[in-house]
């Protein structure tokens, strides 16, 4: 067994999600199989190789940088709209300082 | 059922001959969305408002006479993960629910300027995660070929929006293999393009390295047309490439006489479906009579594939889908502090396959086992990309199936997750090593269902892939 329970709710934790008794049990399986699975990879020397972070850096010829200059949207009312607990301009939430 | 299939050419010769308003082409396909949709779960949100004010616009210009663009006229479907400036979108998720995105993501804005109508936004897997569709909080979607199978995933929707002729094109978006598989499922041609070739701006993230927008159209000539509208340079997305992008459609009739295409012995062993097998050796000696050469090339890292990817695209999705937190967009559940807020909305708000992947992306990425995982899927991708790379020394394309089985039934697979991944091997290599593939229909199997063949191309290389393409589909490879 390469994960408990108690790694599942470890991780759960760091992702700031809330699981029920029933999931840690299914995910603890399922992540275990993935993890055995994924040990195949161990098979394979990597020492020497250089990790690929993204594949595009070759193929752009110029730089991915840019002039940072802002630029006003203008989209304040529209985002505030889809916002569970608006007041404008801000979001608003449970607190998080004590009085 | 027969409803006349739109094709571009035939959207652009009835307008100009004054056959059918752009406003009558718009009605047409949402009577048809009207009928069959409730069948087939393919849109999630339609958008009249915008469609029509748009296809008024097309028929203004046909009044005065105006030039008007490739793509005038042509209704087409939006993957639900592309954002549609105040149309719903909500990626399959609950904890999207009601999102109307403030902004269009460039491949929409590019659509419309060349004279598309976007019809309405497509059922996904959640977030994008998953290859049946079954992962959608929304309910699956349903094959158009056979309604009690899968249309594959996650891209079904547009998948199947287009093989059920409600949308003459869609976009899709590919990951690991979500526009490739359900277009093989569903039995259209789906074009994943080159990583930087398509601009990303307003794709809501899933893995940020390997996510990409590409076309699922009726024809291969029309995905290229498609294709030369989206691809190209958008400072809004800086991993989109400055290559110059060609005409794809100009290119598509050039001969294949002496293209050499790899089939790599890797790609062949065991899991693949025999009838499967069948038909891509039936495609390979198709695309042969075409003058192709063929030629025997190893991909020996193919094994590891599925681990690195799903090690890589997990870590990217955990970190991606950090900012869902009941703040800022979706609905909020209430917690007595702002974490406990957090947890339950993200709790409730995610579905099973996002959760699981929430899970195992942090794992990876945890304290102490960065090395172990997400560093070493990193290496073995480079390695992967390197068999890319040397084969396409050898070979001008690269031929596979798109998937070794066909649509399977609804509810068949979805107890075995790891199962299901397995099942992504062919598309995930290319993937991970940034090139382009196509999923072109390749025969069927004996109860009906379409295969995909799969051709792959060298970075930028999507002029070779979609003239392969068009000449195995003019050469009748579906009927294979």
């Amino acid at each position: 067994m390469k994960i408990s329970r108690e790694d599942v709710l470890k991780v759960a934790a760091l992702a700031n999600l809330e699981l029920s008794d029933a999931e840690v049990d299914i995910y603890r399986g399922h992540l275990d199989d993935i993890l055995t699975y994924i040990d195949k990879l161990n098979e394979l020397d990597t020492s020497g190789v250089e990790p690929l972070t993204q594949v595009v850096a070759a193929s752009t010829e110029d730089s991915p940088l840019r002039e940072d200059v802002i630029v006003r949207a203008d989209v304040i009312t529209e985002v505030l709209r889809g916002a569970p607990d608006p007041e404008a301009p801000y979001f608003r939430v449970p607190r998080v300082i004590e009085k | 059922m027969s409803a006349p299939i739109w094709t571009i050419p035939e959207v652009r010769a009835a307008l100009d001959a004054r056959k059918i308003s752009a406003r009558e082409l718009v009605q047409e396909f949402y009577a048809r969305i009207e009928q069959r949709n409730r069948e087939l779960n393919i849109f999630l949100a339609l958008s009249p408002e915008r469609a029509y004010a748009q296809a008024d616009k097309i028929d203004s210009a046909i009044a005065a006479g105006d030039a008007l663009p490739s793509l005038a006229g042509v209704p087409v479907a939006v993957k639900d993960v592309i954002s549609t400036r105040g149309i719903p979108t909500t990626c399959g998720s609950r904890i999207l629910e009601g999102y109307r995105p403030p902004y269009d993501a460039t491949t929409v804005t590019r659509l419309e300027g060349a004279g598309a109508i976007v019809l309405g936004k497509t059922n996904c897997d959640e977030f994008a995660m998953g290859s049946s569709n079954e992962n959608s909080a929304y309910g699956p979607v349903h094959n158009p070929v056979a309604p009690d199978h899968v249309p594959g995933g996650s891209s079904g929707g547009s998948a199947a929006a287009v093989a059920a002729n409600l949308a003459v094109a869609a976009l899709g978006t590919d990951t690991g293999g979500s526009v490739r598989q359900p277009g093989s499922f569903c039995g259209v041609p789906a074009l994943n393009p080159s990583y930087g070739r398509v601009s990303r701006y307003g794709l809501i993230a899933y893995a940020s390295s390997l996510d990409r927008i590409g076309p699922f159209a009726r024809t291969v000539r029309d995905a290229a047309a498609v294709m030369s509208v989206i691809a190209g340079r958008d400072p809004r997305d800086s991993t989109s490439a400055s290559v110059p992008v060609p005409d794809y459609v100009a290119g598509l009739n050039r001969p294949l006489h002496g293209l050499r295409i790899g089939i790599p012995d890797d790609y062949f062993g065991e899991g693949i479906d025999p009838e499967v097998r069948k038909k891509i050796e039936a495609g390979i000696a198709l695309l042969e009579k075409l003058g192709c050469r063929r030629v025997s090339i190893r991909m020996p890292n193919t094994d590891y594939a599925i681990g690195a990817y799903y090690i890589i695209a997990t870590a990217e999705a955990s970190s991606n889908l950090a900012r869902y937190d009941g703040v800022r967009y979706g609905p909020r559940v209430p917690g007595a502090t702002l974490i406990e807020m957090y947890q339950k909305t993200r709790g409730r708000g995610f579905g099973a396959e996002v959760k699981r992947r929430i899970v195992l992306g942090t794992y990876v990425l945890s304290a102490g086992y960065y090395d172990a995982y997400y560093l070493k899927g990193q290496k073995v991708r480079a390695l992967i990309a390197r068999d890319f790379r040397e084969a396409f020394e050898m070979v001008d394309a690269i031929i596979t199936p798109t998937s070794p089985v066909p649509a399977f039934r609804l509810g068949e697979r979805t107890a075995d997750p790891l199962r299901m991944y397995l099942a992504d091997i062919y598309t995930v290599t290319g993937s991970l090593a940034g090139v382009p593939g196509i999923s072109i229909p390749s025969g069927k199997t004996s109860s009906g269902l379409p295969i995909g063949l799969q051709i792959y191309g060298p970075a930028f290389g999507e002029d070779r892939v979609l003239q392969m393409a068009h000449a195995f589909e003019r050469a009748g490879g579906q009927d294979l």
